[in-house]
């Protein structure tokens, strides 16, 4: 047993570990140290609780310590790059599994005492820890749902949905109220249930009504959530440690959120309220395009890439989906090796998470020192020869610049049609996620390749 | 379906319908192709790349004739070859049934379905097969080959050790595709290029490729005409278009005319008076020689030298470059057989629904289907009214909002310290601080690394096992297994969310 100084020490020591962790991230060399410190701080974390505050039990939880890393370590080592946000979403609903878990056994303990104005704050932190923890579990389910296609993609709306949000809400308030005063009497668990079942529903609507392509920003929100959530815990039961981590989290989740709305041009707000152009605003009139596509074969695609002095790929999720990832790399390298400067060119929002299509390129073993953000290279378009959008869409629209009543008017695009040649890599005519038609298509210089991204870009190589 | 490909005829022209790369995409389309032993030579193909791409070599021009049910060609028909023709066949070639009435009667006459590629309307979905525009391009451009071969300087200019050499200036007149690859040629040469145009639409066009739009001061008049053709002016426009060119005559050392107006000839805009003025040496390219000449003095097919400046009235330009102008002019054909051959079986069907088939067929089963019904588009659609400019409402963004957010902020939390006991405070400072330093951190990560952060927040969110393990010594058997449970389903979170983490940081490498 070692003392309760001892432990805050420790605390703290594990805090600054977590904050190197994040620090790291800056560059992908300092991440992987950064990896350890997290590590380091997270077992320095364990062990002085460990030793310091567990009094009995031990086998048991040693035994669930096990049986989790176990999981998660299968986990981890099993899962495919393309499936990451799915992973991290079931990730979220453990989180907030377990600060519902937590906040109950809290609010059961019969060894802890409070009186007055502080029974009642501690009801509160209970009360919102529960809450948000609920809404992150059920939210996180759906959205691990709809990431991995078991749950339909398209945006759920039902009638009045704002109304029904709305309503979740003051419920929820008022049974808190219900709760803080039955908890002064010595009940209140079952306004805290109904509250629970309250915010699960809510959690789950929230993610329902939201659409595939802003799915990035629902990934990031749990994120920021599971954040908060701990933080709540950590009130609750005063420790500093849980509170400075989870505000680290939360408003870790918070920025990606903003730059990923930021990345589609839409406010948070209107995301949560749920369904890309449905959520009011008229829908574009100038939605039909005249025109014809140009389509080109492998074959002609393979001799303009190997006649082109700049590349450059514009990867979306369509490539995720395709697995396209390591024949895109392939190619890459038979270009690199002819002298061709091949780039990629990456949209905040391409893919379902922040980064995802980062991580699936560094997973195909693609430089990272090639890989480039949208902000970086959209001025080097005009002396692209031949830019690549691998199923991508509304991320290379133009209308968002020219048409101020698109839906997407507004939103940051990769300017592919300024370069010479676009080569679009396409299963079908469909439009993307925003159900926006794609002007782009039309233009004189882009040509359409149509088919399985991984099979046409198989016999692109092939040809190459 | 056989195609037959012909020998051309006519004197000097060196084109071919098609080529070996071609005919690999015809065969694709079902199509059997046969050609007339040494059709390609002055395009420098050969018999032999014809036969590797799959081609039947046929010696004599009457048996291709004979066996073949499709004839593509480049010119018309001539006597001879009209006579071939039979029934049921189909000729695709440039057939101008404007210019030549009596060819379009008799192809009606002998039953044969010919397809005119002058006549494809000129609508956006029919470019890949305008054959006009592939010719004119080349046209545009061999019209400055033949100018530097006649001009006795640099195009670019040069400071040498012997010298500054100024850059020569050449005035294009007409951007159409002529024109602008005219401009092309001459701006990649390195002279300075001046355009002008009737049509105010092509500014943009010729600024895109660095070349200079001489403006006339004249600003109500539109040049632009039907099917993206110019037409004629009024008198007082000509008269200012007139004086412009007398200046620029003066200054430039190379003119290319491209100025057409269809179905009339074409307007003579460089007067003899203005050759007079030109400096010795100079060269005027008079690309619509053809149609009688944009310059009074051009003599159609033929170099004179008038006062000192070369004169060149070539109509043969495509011709000159055969090689480059057969491949387009088949790789044109083979669209229009794409369109008109849907199923790619090989066969054809004359779908006269179709806007572009309709417009090229000029004759078939007998009858004369010449001319078409206008065409529904232009190449540019005609200018729309100008909008009223919107009253743009510039909407200030409204100070109201952020002030009531931070008078709010500090009102909840002033009613927050008023009630709350010290201990909650504190943590509560503890809070606010790590929310900055989590936002400084953050913005700091590399945009690449956001699913990293992610999952390694994931894993560090996971910090709420401490939780679970205040409680786990609980006397409580409930609160007990509640707690184990807990633990186990963190501890999934810890190291998964660290172990693929450190995967997915594995990966990225220079």
């Amino acid at each position: 047993m070692i003392n309760a100084g001892i432990v805050t020490v420790s605390y703290i020591a594990a805090t600054v570990l977590f904050i190197l962790a994040l620090g790291g991230l800056s560059s992908p060399e300092t991440a992987r140290r950064g990896n350890w410190y997290g590590v380091t701080g997270m077992t320095i974390a364990l062990l002085a609780t460990f030793f310091g505050v567990v009094t009995e039990n031990y086998t048991i939880l040693l035994l669930a310590l096990l049986i989790g890393a176990s999981i998660g370590l299968l986990l981890a080592k099993r899962v495919q790059m393309t499936q990451m946000p799915e992973l991290v979403a079931m990730l979220h609903s453990l989180v907030g599994l377990a600060a519902v878990l937590v906040g109950f056994a809290s609010f059961m303990d019969p060894s802890t005492h409070f009186v007055g104005v502080e029974l009642t704050i501690n009801d509160i932190e209970t009360y919102i820890g529960i809450l948000i923890g609920a809404i992150t579990l059920s939210g996180s389910v759906i959205a691990f749902g709809k990431l991995s296609g078991r749950i339909g993609g398209s945006p759920l709306t039902l009638p009045g949905r704002h109304w029904f949000n709305l309503a979740l809400l003051l419920g929820a308030i008022w049974f808190g109220r219900e709760f803080v005063i039955q908890s002064a009497a010595g009940g209140g668990m079952t306004p805290l249930l109904i509250m629970t079942a309250i915010a699960l529903l809510f959690g789950i609507h929230m993610v329902m009504a939201i659409g595939g392509a802003d799915m990035p920003v629902v990934v990031s929100m749990l994120n920021s959530y599971s954040g908060w959530a701990a933080s709540a815990t950590g009130f609750m039961l005063n420790n500093d440690l849980l509170i400075v981590t989870g505000a680290l989290v939360g408003s870790s989740g918070a920025i990606l959120s903003y730059i990923m709305c930021r990345a589609m041009n839409r406010k948070f707000l209107a995301v949560i309220a749920g369904g890309f152009g449905t959520g009011g605003g008229k829908v574009s009139a100038v939605g039909e395009i005249e025109g014809e596509v140009a389509p080109i074969d492998s074959q002609e695609t393979a001799s303009l890439l190997a006649n082109a002095k700049e590349v450059m790929i514009i990867p979306g999720y369509g490539m995720a989906v395709a697995q396209a990832q390591h024949i895109v790399n392939e190619i890459v390298a038979t270009l690199r090796a002819k002298n061709v400067n091949v780039r990629f060119g990456i949209h905040p929002v391409a893919g379902r998470m922040p980064g995802h299509m980062n991580v699936l390129l560094a997973e195909a073993r693609v430089p990272y020192d090639i890989v480039f953000e949208m902000d970086e290279i959209n001025e080097d378009f005009p002396v692209i020869d031949v830019s690549v959008v691998i199923g991508a869409n509304d991320i290379v629209n133009p209308s968002a610049q020219d048409e101020p009543d698109s839906p997407i008017a507004g939103m940051p695009v990769l300017e592919v049609w300024k370069g010479t040649t676009t080569i679009v890599l396409k299963r079908s005519m469909a439009t993307g996620y925003a159900g926006v038609q794609n002007p782009l298509f039309f233009k004189e210089n882009t040509r359409m390749l149509f088919g399985d991204a991984k099979e046409t870009l198989d016999e692109v190589f092939k040809a190459l | 379906m056989k195609i037959g490909i012909p020998k051309e005829l006519h004197a000097g022209e060196k084109r071919v319908a098609t080529t070996p790369d071609v005919v690999s995409h015809l065969k694709k389309l079902g199509f059997d192709v046969a050609i007339e032993a040494g059709a390609g030579a002055a395009a420098s193909y050969s018999d032999e790349a014809y036969a590797a791409a799959g081609c039947e070599i046929v010696a004599s021009s009457n048996d291709l004739w004979a066996q073949s049910d499709l004839i593509m060609k480049v010119r018309a028909p001539e006597a001879g070859e009209i006579d071939l023709l039979r029934s049921g066949q189909t000729l695709i070639s440039f057939l101008w049934p404007a210019q030549n009435p009596e060819l379009l009667k008799t192809l009606t006459e002998r039953g044969v379905t010919a397809m005119a590629m002058d006549s494809i309307p000129r609508i956006s979905r029919s470019q890949k097969m305008d054959a006009l525009s592939s010719m004119a391009n080349i046209g545009g451009y061999r019209a400055i080959v033949e100018a530097a071969q006649h001009f006795g300087r640099f195009f670019t200019g040069q400071i040498t050790a012997a010298g500054k050499i100024p850059p020569a200036k050449v005035l294009v007149i007409g951007a159409g595709v002529a024109g602008l690859a005219a401009i092309g040629a001459a701006k990649s040469m390195g002279a300075i290029v001046r355009a002008f145009d009737t049509r105010p639409e092509v500014k943009e066009q010729i600024e895109s490729m660095n070349a200079d739009f001489l403006l006339l001061d004249f600003d109500d008049e539109d040049g632009s005409g039907e099917g993206g053709y110019a037409k004629t002016m009024s008198a007082e426009f000509i008269e200012a278009e007139m004086a412009l060119f007398a200046e620029q005559a003066k200054e430039v050392d190379i003119i290319v005319t491209t100025a057409l107006i269809p179905g009339k000839p074409a307007p003579k805009l460089i007067t003899a008076e203005m050759i007079r003025s030109m400096k010795n040496g100079s060269v005027i390219v008079d690309l619509a020689a053809e149609q009688g000449g944009n310059c009074e003095l051009t003599e159609p097919e033929k170099v004179v030298v008038r006062n000192g400046v070369s004169i060149i009235g070539y109509t043969d330009l495509p011709s000159r470059l055969a090689a480059q102008s057969s491949q387009l002019y088949g790789t044109n054909l083979r669209h229009l057989l794409t369109e008109l051959s849907p199923e790619k079986n090989g066969e054809i069907i004359v779908d006269m629904e179709d806007e572009v088939i309709r417009g090229a067929t000029i004759c078939t089963g007998g009858e004369t289907t010449w001319p078409p019904p206008a065409p529904k588009l232009s190449a540019a659609p005609p200018k729309a009214e100008p909008e009223p400019a919107p009253v743009v409402v510039e909407k200030k963004p409204s100070i109201l909002g952020p002030v009531i957010a931070v008078v709010v902020g500090a009102l909840a939390l002033l009613g927050l310290g008023a009630v709350a006991p010290p201990s909650f405070m504190a943590h509560f400072t503890v809070f606010v601080l790590a929310c900055f330093v989590g936002y400084m951190v953050i913005w700091n990560v590399s945009p690449a690394l956001h699913t990293p952060l992610m999952s390694v927040t994931n894993a560090i969110s996971s910090i709420i096992v401490i939780g679970a393990l205040l409680q786990i010594s609980s006397t409580d058997n409930l609160i007990m297994w509640i707690a184990a449970f807990t633990v186990l389903i963190t501890s999934i979170n810890i190291t998964g969310g660290f172990a693929v983490t450190r995967r997915m940081l594995e990966m990225f490498r220079k």
